[in-house]
């Protein structure tokens, strides 16, 4: 019983969207609501449970594995499935009023929303490899309508590159498993990880998994697909999935190169991986600063962002760096979760207001959007990792642990990252504390923006500067059932 | 209970500007009177508290906030004298510069932006002063560039947002540099709180690695020299003046400039400790680049024909005494350099408060068009005159006080070049200065001002910008003329040098 909050964290979510398809949100609005803050309840008994407990298991169903499905959840999976579950929650209360405001088809989105909920908290639970297949699989198949739902031309072709893109990464990664599996004859993350050993075999496994995931994150040089899908979706969307979906790909990457291929990661392996990070640090940044809509910078910021997580695999093997990147690409997947997700919507707030995100159409803007844009700038402020932000402390750590492990190319790309990100951030900041040009009738709004749609941006943003007061509760839960050395 | 509440003053007296900060946000634009009172209301509470922390200083409670941020890493506020000071200028200061600012932007837009973030910097001014070690000096001095970029492109043209390009293109560089820097002295002797002539284990790993030690000490003053002006960093400040008056004032009088200036004191004394500082030859250079600074900014601002940009050239050359007076090393250049931390704010922000009168009341903006304003606008130009008197170093006036004990420090540490070099800036700020006031006084006044609202002619300009200016003014003269008195800033001065140097 104790444990019952995993199975329901993947369950509840998924049940509402059974509800919602079949009541329909038109009959019932409050159902995705109801269900959102089930599933928030059940969440917070499961991080509960970690801090207090350490890491929890469970067997659906009473099965024991091989047969049956086993649910685990260490720290690392609580915070993600906390994260989740408040970005969660703000893109359920947004989503409504958005969606409707702007003529979308609420009918559709509930049910794909929810599914993709319930498969990002089952990605985080989820023990055994080929779960995490099928997880994998149905975050693609809901993330690609997601993208898609505008409907229009943009919008359905990079959805389309998405699909494809991602499906092959899927195969890639099945692959990998099946030579995993054939190995091994186990598909439990623990158990495959004691048994393989440094050979060809598990190497090509290795590389299989790695770059079919790597299509699905986005790493650098997979990421074509990802600014057109997530700018051209609706704000609530890109939000779950640049927050969210990009996010889980990359959990997974750290996840099993951590538990499965330890073996494998030597200084070499992870400097390989490092600078395909670096390398998306630098070029999601610099490609950022030339892009002409709201939506493509924050969408761009999302493949630099992702490209900092990568960092962990060359500093873990060093001793003197490990524990501090550690901490630090934990901390900065929650920070970025946040702050991300909370630019988006606030653009999202541009586009309802305005029917646009051309930044050079958004000058004087402050007077109308004052709090959505107080909310642009602290979301960017910890994206360029300012205090007192999240983003801040997580930047703190990557750069104790690269200069305490004398890493001196990763504390570079670090640093670079950050100016970068401040380039790009003020520049979209100048423009809205711009002026209007002169003899400029003054910009009214079209649409009146609900109240709700501005504060909960405000309050998801809000989040990333309590984290920036104080790390040590993250960083205790974070403690629960990490590897050996990283404690 | 009211113990335990005591003990965590510092926290509140943060919190005060936050929570001002929070309210004028929620204020809509055109609540100028509610807007107003809390500006004053959590300028004053702020301004209490500050002298509440004095007063529980000075009958020996130890003021400590700290939690853990990160392992081995807190967020660290504490009351030394330092601190005190550079606190208590900023909340006295903050109070006055929110009095003219709020008659200053009577009518123009944005004015809930501009207050809100107007206090945030006041906030982040604050724990910079009360920060207990490296890491909270760095977390507020980063902010303080946030909370700072909105007041300098506040008007929003295209100069406005040229000029907030280059301020945060020079201080975010410095930020990051100061960043590095931090976190490599983290990774090398752990976490240090701040101590009175350097801490102990700073000083054993600079024996032992003096490279190392240099590199993050230079990285460390680099990337506060950016706020300081500090040559060849200085090029920001007067680009910025594009700002408005208050905004101008505040941040070459307390916040921006000082919080540069301060941090300086701070690694070099406190951090590092002077002889570790100058066992590896950095404290000469930073003299010598103070030096360089100073008789710069004099010359560049002789040059200058806008007020507020004469003013910001000066601003350059004398922010640049506080740190030769920590460079020169010895407990009387310290002091002259300490209490120049003051003198220099309530001068400067003076200057930069009647410069605005002007520019309001009747549209002066260059310095060839003051001719004669002296009878139409006596009391600013009292004011001003103060200030310039005093920039220049004529007894009694505050600056006379800083110059005088940078002198005897020079002498003290034989360092006779630098007497060389506060002559010339005398000379120099006499020559940038006089002319300004000739025309004040002495020269014809014109025919009318045509850049003068017509509605203001009959007063001298609005009372709430010119009480500022008188007050601070009385002030800068006061703190010259009752220099030996107890709790002036030279005798506050005097007590930090004190722990420094104990002797």
């Amino acid at each position: 019983m104790a444990t019952l909050s995993l199975p329901l964290a993947f369950f509840l979510p998924l049940l509402t969207a059974l509800a919602v398809f079949l009541v329909r949100a038109r009959r019932a609005p409050w159902l995705p609501l109801l269900g959102a803050l089930a599933t928030v309840v059940a969440v917070a008994d499961v991080v509960r449970q970690v801090a207090e407990h350490g890491p929890q298991v469970h067997h659906l169903g009473g099965w024991q594995p091989p047969l049956g499905v086993e649910l685990y959840a260490d720290g690392l999976s609580a915070l993600m499935l906390g994260m989740t579950a408040l970005v969660g929650l703000a893109v359920t209360l947004y989503a409504g009023p958005y969606l409707r405001g702007k003529g979308y088809n609420t009918e559709l989105f509930w049910p794909l929303w929810l599914v993709q909920w319930a498969t990002l908290n089952g990605t985080f639970l989820s023990a055994d490899l080929f779960n995490l297949y099928v997880m994998l699989e149905l975050l693609t198949l809901t993330a690609a309508p997601l993208a898609a739902m505008a409907g229009d031309r943009p919008s359905l072709g990079a959805a389309m590159r998405y699909l494809l893109l991602a499906l092959l990464g899927s195969l890639a990664y099945l692959l990998g498993v099946a030579l995993l599996y054939g190995g091994t004859g186990t598909l439990h993350l623990r158990e495959v990880g004691e048994l393989v050993g440094a050979d060809a075999h598990t190497a090509v496994a290795a590389a299989l998994i790695t770059a079919g995931l790597f299509a699905k994150a986005a790493v650098f040089p997979l990421h074509m697909w990802l600014m057109p899908a997530h700018s051209n979706a609706p704000a609530p969307a890109s939000a779950a999935l640049s927050a969210l979906v990009a996010k889980a790909g990359l959990y997974l990457v750290l996840r099993l190169w951590l538990w499965v291929f330890p073996v494998l990661l030597s200084t070499y392996m992870g400097w390989l991986i490092g600078a395909l990070g670096a390398l998306a640090v630098l070029y999601g940044s610099l490609q950022a600063l030339r892009q002409p809509r709201l939506k493509q910078v924050i969408a761009y910021s999302t493949i630099a962002q992702l490209g900092y997580l990568l960092l962990l695999l060359p500093m873990v093997v060093i001793p003197a760096a490990a524990v501090h990147a550690w901490q630090g690409v934990a901390y900065h997947a929650l920070a970025h979760g946040f702050a991300k997700s909370a630019a988006f919507l606030a653009a999202g707030n541009m586009l309802y207001s305005l029917g646009h995100d051309r930044l050079e159409g958004l000058r004087g803007l402050t007077p109308y959007l004052s709090i959505t844009v107080l909310t642009l700038g602290l979301a960017f402020a910890s994206l360029m990792a300012l205090p007192p932000s999240g983003g801040f402390l997580a930047k703190w750590l990557l750069l104790s642990g690269a200069i305490s492990g004398g890493q001196w190319p990763w504390a570079v790309v670090i640093i670079l990252g950050s100016v970068l990100a401040a380039a790009y951030a003020f520049r979209v900041l100048a423009v809205a504390h711009a002026a209007p040009p002169a003899g400029y009738t003054e910009v009214r709004p079209a649409q009146r923006v609900p109240r709700i749609m501005e504060w909960v941006p405000l309050l998801l943003v809000l989040i990333v500067y309590a984290m920036g007061v104080t790390a040590m509760p993250a960083l205790g839960l974070l403690e629960q059932g990490a590897p050996e050395g990283l404690q | 209970m009211i113990d335990a509440l005591q003990d965590l003053l510092p926290l509140w007296a943060l919190l005060a500007s936050l929570g001002t900060a929070v309210i004028i946000f929620a204020l809509r634009d055109e609540r100028r009177r509610q807007r107003t009172f809390w500006n004053l209301f959590g300028a004053s509470v702020k301004l209490l508290l500050v002298a509440l922390l004095v007063y529980g200083f000075l009958q020996g409670r130890s003021y400590q906030v700290a939690w853990e941020v990160v392992p081995g890493v807190t967020f660290h506020l504490a009351a030394d004298p330092l601190a005190l000071l550079f606190a208590m200028l900023s909340a006295v200061l903050w109070l006055v510069t929110t009095v003219y600012a709020v008659a200053y932007l009577e009518n123009s837009a944005q004015r809930a932006r501009f207050f809100g973030f107007f206090s945030l910097c006041v906030a982040a001014t604050f724990g910079i002063a009360l920060a207990g070690n490296l890491f909270t000096f760095l977390l507020f001095y980063e902010a303080l560039t946030l909370a700072t970029y909105p007041l300098v492109v506040h008007r929003g043209h295209p100069a406005a947002l040229a000029a907030g390009r280059t301020y945060l293109a020079y201080t975010l560089g410095g930020g990051m540099a100061l960043l590095a820097g931090t976190v490599a002295l983290y990774a090398a002797v752990g976490e240090q709180p701040f101590s009175p002539g350097g801490s102990a284990a700073v000083a054993e790993w600079a024996a032992a690695a003096p490279g190392a030690a240099t590199v993050v000490l230079a990285l460390l003053l680099g990337g506060v020299a950016v706020k300081a002006a500090l040559f060849p960093l200085q090029a920001w400040l007067p680009i910025a003046m594009v700002a408005p008056a208050p905004v101008s004032a505040l941040l070459h009088a307390v916040a921006v400039v000082k919080a540069g200036a301060f941090g300086v004191v701070r690694i070099v004394q406190d951090v590092y400790g002077h002889d570790v500082a100058a066992d590896l030859n950095v404290t000469p250079v930073l003299a010598a680049l103070a030096a360089v600074t100073i008789l710069y900014g004099s010359l560049r601002a002789l040059a200058q024909v806008d007020i507020k940009r004469r003013l910001a050239f000066s601003t350059v050359s004398q922010v640049s005494f506080i740190t030769l007076g920590v460079a020169m090393g010895g407990p009387l250049a310290l002091i002259g350099g300490l209490v120049h931390l003051v003198h220099q704010g309530l001068m400067k922000i003076t200057l930069f408060f009647c410069a605005g009168n002007y520019a309001e009341t009747l549209g002066i903006h260059r310095i060839e068009s003051l001719n004669g304003v002296g009878r139409r606008m006596p009391l600013t130009s009292v004011a001003f005159t103060i200030g310039a008197l005093g920039m220049i170093g004529f007894p009694p006036i505050a600056g006379f006080i800083s110059k005088w004990h940078l002198g005897l420090g020079a002498l003290a540490q034989e360092l006779y070049w630098v007497l060389a070099v506060l002559v010339a800036s005398t000379l120099l700020n006499a020559a940038y200065f006089l002319p300004v006031l000739r025309r004040i006084w002495l020269l014809p006044a014109p025919a009318g001002w045509p850049g003068a609202p017509a509605w203001r002619r009959g007063a001298e300009t609005h009372r709430w910008l010119l009480y500022p200016a008188l007050f601070t003014a009385l002030a800068a003269l006061l703190a010259g003329v009752l220099a030996a008195a107890e709790f002036s800033p030279l005798n506050w001065a005097q007590r930090i040098v004190e722990q420094e140097y104990p002797p």
